[in-house]
């Protein structure tokens, strides 16, 4: 007798998380190693999207004892055509063609095929987070869904009886009264206009009887226009608000990049996940971000993406032909006053020696003060005069970084003043 | 609490005078269906969008014809998901509750994969093995294919469970649920205690060594929840003390050494339950490593009928899924759009390529378990001279107690040695292949003629044979005075050889046991032909 019939498709969903969990970081190496590689082939702006990963099917299997091949078997097939007792068969080339014959497809199918299956975006940039090395905090600064901010957006006909505009409802009930009534409206008129010349006429039996026909159909309208009600629910209108971000500000970052012969692909990669964090920084706290490719090696020049992070020149290293090129371009698009304007630039530190005075002078003096933060990485080691130069500056200017790397987890050292200042601020 | 528990009260009327003839012991007494109601004025509704209600009405109408034919079985519990929780369910064999393994996380992975990409429909239904028998109906379900879940799995399976002898022999389908849950959070503990990694380390090597903790011949003895967890801690207190014996480091008393040269074996027979056996005697194990060994062998266990089982189980849920509704629509409880719907994924679901096919994956367990089900009815109602001399048992004799006899006390294997006809041999045209490793050609041994029906027969029985399916791989010594090596040894069927991964799987045999470990492989003659050796791991 005990039966019954549950609703379970409320409760638990889900359920496999913790096991999906356990099989991500069980194969941690396999997944980071793919991220690097998607993250290598990706434009910055395309970051944060998932991936579709691939794994060796040799690497996940799980071992168990099992028959190979060799030695006697016997199997039972269906769907005999021709064959007879006695008859011979070729073997059928590629090992275990015939079939386990045990009804289990996907005993023979275990082809040396990968296991493929989709990263998250909330997985992938986790991945990509522990490849930084970034504190807790600034992973949910990073992963912060945007402030919204209810708004004001005219009027709709649902809602709660709090955001009843009356005003709005009333004057819907008028033009809906006037509206429907306007036919009853028009004849009633006629009729009391016919009706007033025949009490003009004099009196006799057949105008008598068609005077009260007329005003039995006058009755009848008037108590039709009584009917339409004076306030109906389709008349109801509601104060409508909709939820929008509050940041509507623009942001616009400079990449700067020395491509003289010694920035290999290497010293490149790390550059563009310096570039990349920055990016994603940006994108917490700015609608619309604009991206601005800066390479030099004597001269500078603005490349689209592809080319910055893949063409490669040589030659000497004039740092300052960058920095009056990014000026330039900020005087030309990006005033100030509109714009944030973020600058970041990596290089390997060597200057023509001349040059580095110039490059302090220019940023203190023309740069950082129209830049809300200026980063700067040295994808090296030895310390050349570029960075004694910027060394001095770091010091006398707050919103000025520098950072040697060797490393990608090195790199967020670099922004640990930028997070600070703005988990403060927001 | 159930009301189909005694159907023989009900059936004693029409009772037919040929049912005491047929000995054997069999418990089922219904000889002949029961009559059917009042036939309704119309048939039930069949919107495609199920409701509640409607299950119900259709549950009501499909539970009392089941009755009818004395399906007899655990109370019924309908669960409704979503095609989500479908997948968790797959991902964790198929339990509502388990522990948490990344194996389970790569399954659910990959059906998650090829069922987006619609290269993989869900199953119909999911039916777990317990009491009450829970069965999933899936919310996407149309009305119709809710009704034949409900008869394929609430009273096909369901029934199946209840009535054949290994399940009621070796599984507990009122206690599987709790002992689920009190794996689950005995594994969750250690994992809090333990650390994730070494718990699974541990899993790891105890799921490839999953099929080797079966008991094949020895009963064990049902235990309810309680009595498993009080037990547990007595038994693990008490192990740990006789593995340390077996171990013994002191000295023996001067007098003993004699006899101690006379090196005992250990153990003294090979034992065939690998997990249990290291349950037991692995000496490096901590208690609670023990019992996770124990939880993987208790789980693997219950599977072990299911495995033996496949072709009955789903023949006979097909064959009363589809008995159950032909018998409703007949009566007039359903309409012509039901039986539409459900005779065309019926039709899919029993359909059998022949070799050769596109399709073809061996031999479909549906199709063979609905035929020869459906023959043995045949063949009571109306046998052919040929069957009444290849079943005299069976010719004639009513069929409805013959098809229970026939889900009871049989598994695969046998089931098809003991009912597998002439007639089907031919309508599957089957025919035998014998691949001798020597011999450059494959040979057809046997096809669907009168010298070859025996021939096929017994070697279809054979294929689902689970000892001949997996290797026999036995516990066969351990060196107690030297190495503490442990060896097993694989005795060949039929010559032939282990598959590659058996070093993988020796490296988790090590991590188990702790020392050393060696595995000999023995061909017919007894000659050992092939040997793996796996150093102790390092602690």
């Amino acid at each position: 007798m005990l039966q019954q019939i549950i609703d379970r498709r409320l409760a638990g969903k889900n359920k496999s998380i913790g096991n999906r969990e356990r099989f991500l970081r069980r194969y941690q190496k396999q997944l980071r190693e793919a991220v690097r590689r998607a993250v290598d082939g990706r434009g910055i702006r395309d970051i944060e999207k998932g991936e579709d990963i691939h794994l060796p099917r040799r690497d996940i299997s799980e071992p168990a004892f099992g028959h190979g091949q060799g030695g006697t078997r016997e199997i039972v097939h269906p769907g005999n055509q021709e064959y007879l007792r006695g008859d011979r068969i070729d073997r059928p080339k590629g090992g275990s063609g015939s079939g386990r014959g045990q009804g289990k497809a996907g005993d023979s199918g275990e082809g040396e095929d990968d296991f493929v299956f989709h990263l998250t975006k909330e997985e992938f940039m986790q991945i990509f987070f522990d490849d930084l090395a970034l504190p807790r905090l600034t992973r949910t600064q990073l992963a912060e869904t945007p402030e919204m901010k209810s708004h004001r957006a005219g009027f709709s006909n649902s809602g709660t009886p709090a955001n009843l505009s009356v005003l709005r409802s009333m004057r819907g009930a008028i033009g809906r009264r006037i509206a429907i009534g306007a036919g009853s409206r028009a004849q009633l008129g006629e009729l009391e206009r016919e009706l007033a010349e025949l009490v003009k006429a004099p009196p006799d039996p057949v105008q008598d009887a068609l005077r009260h026909e007329l005003e039995m159909r006058i009755s009848a309208l008037r108590a039709r226009l009584m009917r339409i009600p004076y306030l109906d629910p389709i008349d109801l209108r509601f104060r409508n608000r909709v939820r929008v971000p509050v940041p509507t500000t623009k942001a616009v970052m400079f990449c700067l990049m020395d491509v003289s012969g010694s920035m290999d692909e290497a010293r490149k990669e790390l550059a563009k996940r310096f570039f990349i964090l920055l990016y994603l920084f940006l994108t917490r706290h700015y609608d619309k971000i604009d991206l601005v490719f800066i390479r030099h090696h004597t001269q500078a020049q603005e490349v689209d993406e592809e080319n910055f992070f893949h063409a490669r020149e040589t030659g000497g290293t004039v740092v300052s032909s960058a920095l009056v090129l990014m000026d330039e371009i900020i005087s030309a698009r990006y005033p100030p006053g509109d714009w944030n304007i973020y600058g970041a630039q990596a290089s390997d530190g060597d200057n023509w020696h001349h040059d580095s005075g110039r490059c302090r002078e220019l940023l203190t003096e023309t740069l950082l003060p129209k830049c809300r933060y200026f980063a700067y990485v040295q994808v090296a080691e030895e310390e050349q005069n570029l960075w004694e130069e910027y060394a001095r500056l770091q010091e006398v200017q707050p919103h000025f970084a520098m950072r040697k790397v060797s490393e990608a987890s090195e790199i967020y050292p670099v922004f640990r003043d930028l997070f600070k200042a703005r988990g403060v601020n927001t | 609490m159930n009301q189909l528990e005694r159907p023989a009260d009900a059936a004693s009327p029409t009772r037919s005078p040929l049912g005491g003839e047929r000995g054997k012991g069999q418990r089922f007494a219904l000889q002949q269906p029961l009559p059917p109601g009042a036939r309704p004025e119309a048939p039930l509704p069949d919107p495609s969008d199920w409701s509640f209600e409607l299950i119900e009405r259709y549950h009501d109408v499909i539970r009392a014809a089941a009755k009818r034919f004395g399906l007899d079985t655990y109370p019924n519990q309908l669960e409704v998901i979503t095609a989500e929780q479908m997948m968790d369910a797959y991902a964790s064999v198929g339990m509502p509750v388990n522990y948490r393994h990344w194996s389970y996380g790569k399954e659910f992975i990959a059906n998650e994969k090829s069922y987006r990409r619609g290269q993989m429909g869900l199953a119909y239904e999911i039916v777990i093995n317990s009491d009450p028998c829970i069965s999933y109906l899936m919310e996407e379900n149309t009305t119709a294919m809710q009704a034949l879940v409900i008869a394929h799995a609430a009273y096909g399976h369901n029934s199946f469970f209840k009535g054949n002898y290994l399940f009621r022999l070796w599984t507990d389908a009122s206690s599987i649920i709790d002992y689920l849950i009190y794996a689950r959070n005995y594994i969750a503990e250690c994992e809090e205690r333990h650390g994730v990694e070494p718990v699974e380390d541990l899993l790891d090597s105890c799921h490839a060594l999953q099929n080797y903790g079966v008991d094949r011949y020895r009963r064990p003895g049902k235990i309810s929840l309680s009595e498993e967890k009080t037990r547990s801690a007595e038994r693990q207190a008490y192990a740990q003390l006789q593995i340390n014996d077996i171990w013994r480091t002191l000295p023996k008393r001067p007098d003993r050494i004699e006899e101690a040269a006379d090196v005992k074996r250990f153990p003294a027979e090979p034992q065939e339950n690998i997990l249990y056996f290291f349950e037991k005697n692995a000496p490096l194990l901590e208690p609670w490593q023990r019992e996770i060994v124990r939880i993987v062998r208790k789980v693997a266990q219950y599977f072990y009928p299911q495995r033996q089982t496949q072709v009955m189980n789903e023949g006979w849920a097909t064959l009363w899924h589809h008995h159950l509704l032909n018998t409703l629509y007949d009566e007039g409880h359903l309409s012509d759009g039901v039986m539409i719907e459900w005779l065309k994924s019926h039709t899919n679901v029993i359909y059998q390529p022949p070799v050769g096919h596109r399709a073809y994956s061996g031999i479909n367990p549906y199709a063979l378990g609905f035929a020869m089900y459906t023959d043995i009815k045949r063949i009571c109602e109306e046998p052919t001279a040929e069957d009444r001399e290849w079943f005299p048992d069976l010719a004639g004799t009513p069929w409805l107690p013959a098809l229970h006899e026939a889900m009871r006390n049989f598994k695969d294997e046998s089931f098809i040695g003991q009912y597998l006809s002439p007639k089907l041999i031919r309508d599957f045209r089957l025919f035998s292949i014998l691949d001798e490793e020597s011999s450059e050609h494959l040979s057809v041994a046997a096809i669907h003629d009168t010298s070859g029906y025996r021939h096929v027969r017994e070697a279809l029985s054979r294929q689902y044979d689970l000892g001949a399916r997996e290797p026999d791989i036995q516990v066969w010594n351990v060196n107690l005075r030297g190495d503490r090596s442990l060896t097993l040894r694989h005795t060949q069927h039929k010559s032939r050889p282990l598959s590659e991964s058996a070093e993988e799987v020796l490296k988790h045999v090590a991590r188990l046991w702790g020392f050393g470990v060696n595995l000999e492989s023995v061909d017919g003659a007894g000659e050992i032909t092939m040997r793996w050796q796996v150093p102790a791991p390092s602690h």
